[in-house]
């Protein structure tokens, strides 16, 4: 578990580098295909994200974008493509190797353990022990470190609400929730931040904490995917957006030239992007 | 051009505030539920101390006597042992309905190595223990790789393990004095330490030890808290990075070494090696783990609660037998706290308080 704390440590210094390179493809894909039986949920799918930007993932139910996603994040293995992670060649068998590659995703589900604290659930998996003679045999947590380090992140990202770092996760609410999971995700030194559905489930207010919260792991240099269904939260935020259809992308659109009725007409087909 | 309308400019004027999550302060009633639910050992140490008084008040120094009170002890010692086995299954919202009957072959393969094949008792004892652990290793297999129902697999297990422990044995007891005169290890657990008029078996030490063990290993390393995650949420623990395959192999693994560790006990208890004995052994130990506090759900209770349940229970037998009651009063009155504790769960869990 040590590597772990040294990538707590050395974080600041890589932020500092990733932001030196803004626009360096940082995750990229060629030719993802994935069938089912009989369904091809994608199809030759190519998929580029750039360094410190959020790139946000838009598509029709069933156009494949959660396959896509999740041959990203490595719970699905493709039948063919390639996966380019800041260069190199990657082939993930496990939602856990990607995530050891540095590829965090934050589930529509959060994924954390209700009856347990938010410390607990922010080191899931990749738990610090003691020091010494107590760790190596005993293998004690280290708790007061996992919580100083927890309270620390969440201060990072401006989630000060949240009191007790022990209270149970099962008494936070949605937003804070969320904010707990995205801080987990951005609290070790990760390469690139998926987020799937973050404000589905959430109110007017806590979505624009968590819309915030996006916005402030971008300026630490983390680059984001953003699935979303929700377009204003999408225009707000993203700075590019892949507009997924029939199992791979149609096109990508800036933003700031294109309105959101333009991406609707996209998604659902009712108009083709010019050939670019 | 984003078009996006101003739709949350409404909001503006509003408190900027989400909802707030502070420990206010609440009742009486509000501040109990919360202490509950942060310490769920509590309600069956709660009953425990009320249960010892009250035998205490009705039947004065016959049952408040280090006597009476360490024999409780003594009794409890197989039901406790095999009951933290029990807990950490039922912490990952599984159940082991073959405690008893890996208790009770690994007794059995204790006894029958040494005296029918003359192998050194030290040995047969490692046997023992290390059957104990392979059955609960199969169990573990089946319920995280086969992905079976733990219900079915140790209902299973409990049927095949009986059968065959009866078939081995050719249900034949080894007798008390035989075991004392060739191979007194085997009685070990049931040597008794005097404190005043206090009693102690190593059974009894081993079962406290046992606990507290577990519970400092529940509590303060990783492994511990996968338990609990996995209980809690098998597919939000494997998605967060534990291993949950390894962590429910484990857990039914070492259910099996502890149960194992019962039957060694279970020799010291009854002194003879007997096939038949540890027939009520399973459902002993649900018992203690439903009373002390640990949800059937999984990823809630502590196995302080179990040792306190099986307490509650031990209590609960002797302090009626003083009194001269039919047994069937005790069996009774379990059940009703078998009921009483799982409406408290279902209160516990209730949130939102």
């Amino acid at each position: 578990m040590d590597p772990t704390g040294k990538r707590v440590m050395t974080e600041q210094t890589q932020t500092q580098t990733r932001t030196g390179a803004i626009g360096t493809p940082i995750l990229t894909a060629e030719g993802l295909t994935k069938r089912y039986g009989r369904v091809t949920a994608l199809d030759r799918c190519d998929f580029d994200l750039r360094a410190g930007e959020v790139l946000a993932v838009i598509g029709d139910n069933g156009a494949g974008k959660s396959t896509l996603i999740k041959a990203l994040s490595g719970a699905v293995v493709p039948d063919a493509g390639t996966v380019t992670l800041e260069g190199r060649a990657v082939r993930f068998a496990s939602p856990i190797e990607a995530r050891e590659a540095g590829i965090e995703t934050v589930y529509q589900t959060l994924a954390m353990s209700p009856a347990l604290s938010i410390a607990d659930n922010m080191f899931m998996g990749r738990e610090l022990r003691k020091p010494g003679i107590l760790g190596t045999v005993f293998r004690k947590l280290d708790r007061s470190r996992m919580e100083a380090i927890a309270r620390e992140k969440l201060n990072d990202l401006g989630l000060l609400t949240i009191q007790n770092i022990n209270q149970a996760v099962e008494t936070l609410s949605g937003g804070q929730r969320q904010g707990v999971a995205v801080a987990r995700a951005a609290a070790f030194g990760s390469k690139v931040i998926i987020l799937d559905e973050p404000t589905a489930a959430l109110g007017v207010k806590e979505s624009r904490k968590v819309l915030d919260l996006i916005q402030d792991v971008r300026a630490r240099g983390i680059p984001i995917i953003l699935i979303s269904h929700n377009m204003p939260h999408v225009f707000e935020v993203a700075d590019r957006i892949h507009v997924h259809r029939l199992g791979r992308r149609l096109t990508v659109l800036d933003p700031k030239a294109h309105s959101m009725s333009d991406a609707v007409a996209f998604m659902t087909g009712a108009k083709e992007p010019e050939a670019a | 051009m984003s078009t996006s309308d101003d739709y949350e400019g409404a909001a503006r004027g509003a408190s900027g505030d989400v909802a707030r999550f502070e420990d206010g302060r609440r009742g009486p009633v509000a501040a109990f539920h919360h202490a509950l639910h942060t310490t769920p050992a509590l309600v069956p140490l709660l009953v425990l101390v009320a249960a010892i008084l009250a035998f205490g008040a009705l039947e004065g120094s016959r049952f408040f006597s280090p006597f009476a009170l360490t024999l409780i002890l003594q009794q409890v010692q197989i039901v406790g042992i095999v009951a933290a086995a029990q807990s950490l299954v039922i912490l990952t919202a599984g159940i082991d309905l073959s405690v008893g009957a890996i208790a009770v072959i690994s007794s059995v393969v204790m006894g029958q190595f040494t005296f029918r094949y003359g192998l050194p008792v030290e040995v047969s004892v490692l046997c023992g223990l290390a059957l104990g652990t392979a059955i609960g290793t199969l169990n573990g297999w089946l319920v995280a790789v086969m992905k079976l129902p733990p219900f079915i697999v140790t209902l299973g297990m409990w049927q095949i393990v009986l059968a065959a422990n009866f078939l081995y044995s050719a249900n034949e007891t080894i007798r008390s004095q035989d075991i004392a005169e060739q191979a007194p290890l085997l009685q070990l657990l049931g040597t008794t330490y005097n404190l005043g008029s206090a009693r102690f078996t190593l059974g009894v030490v081993v079962m406290i030890v046992l606990v507290v063990v577990l519970a400092y290993v529940l509590r303060h390393t990783a492994w511990g808290r996968h338990v609990y995650a996995v209980g809690d949420d098998p597919e939000a623990a494997e998605l967060s990075g534990v291993n949950v395959r390894f962590t429910l192999i484990s857990v039914y693994a070492t259910a099996g070494l502890i149960c194992g560790i019962a039957g060694w006990a279970l020799i010291g208890r009854i002194g003879s090696v007997s096939p038949t004995s540890g027939q009520l052994l399973n459902i002993e130990s649900i018992t203690a783990v439903v009373i002390g506090g640990i949800s059937l759900f999984g990823g809630r209770g502590s196995i302080l609660g179990t040792f306190f349940g099986a307490l509650i229970v031990g209590v609960f037998t002797l302090g009626l037998r003083l009194m001269g009651a039919d047994a069937q009063w005790t069996y009774l009155l379990i059940g009703v706290l078998i009921i009483a504790a799982v409406a408290v769960d279902q209160w516990i869990r209730r949130v939102s308080a």
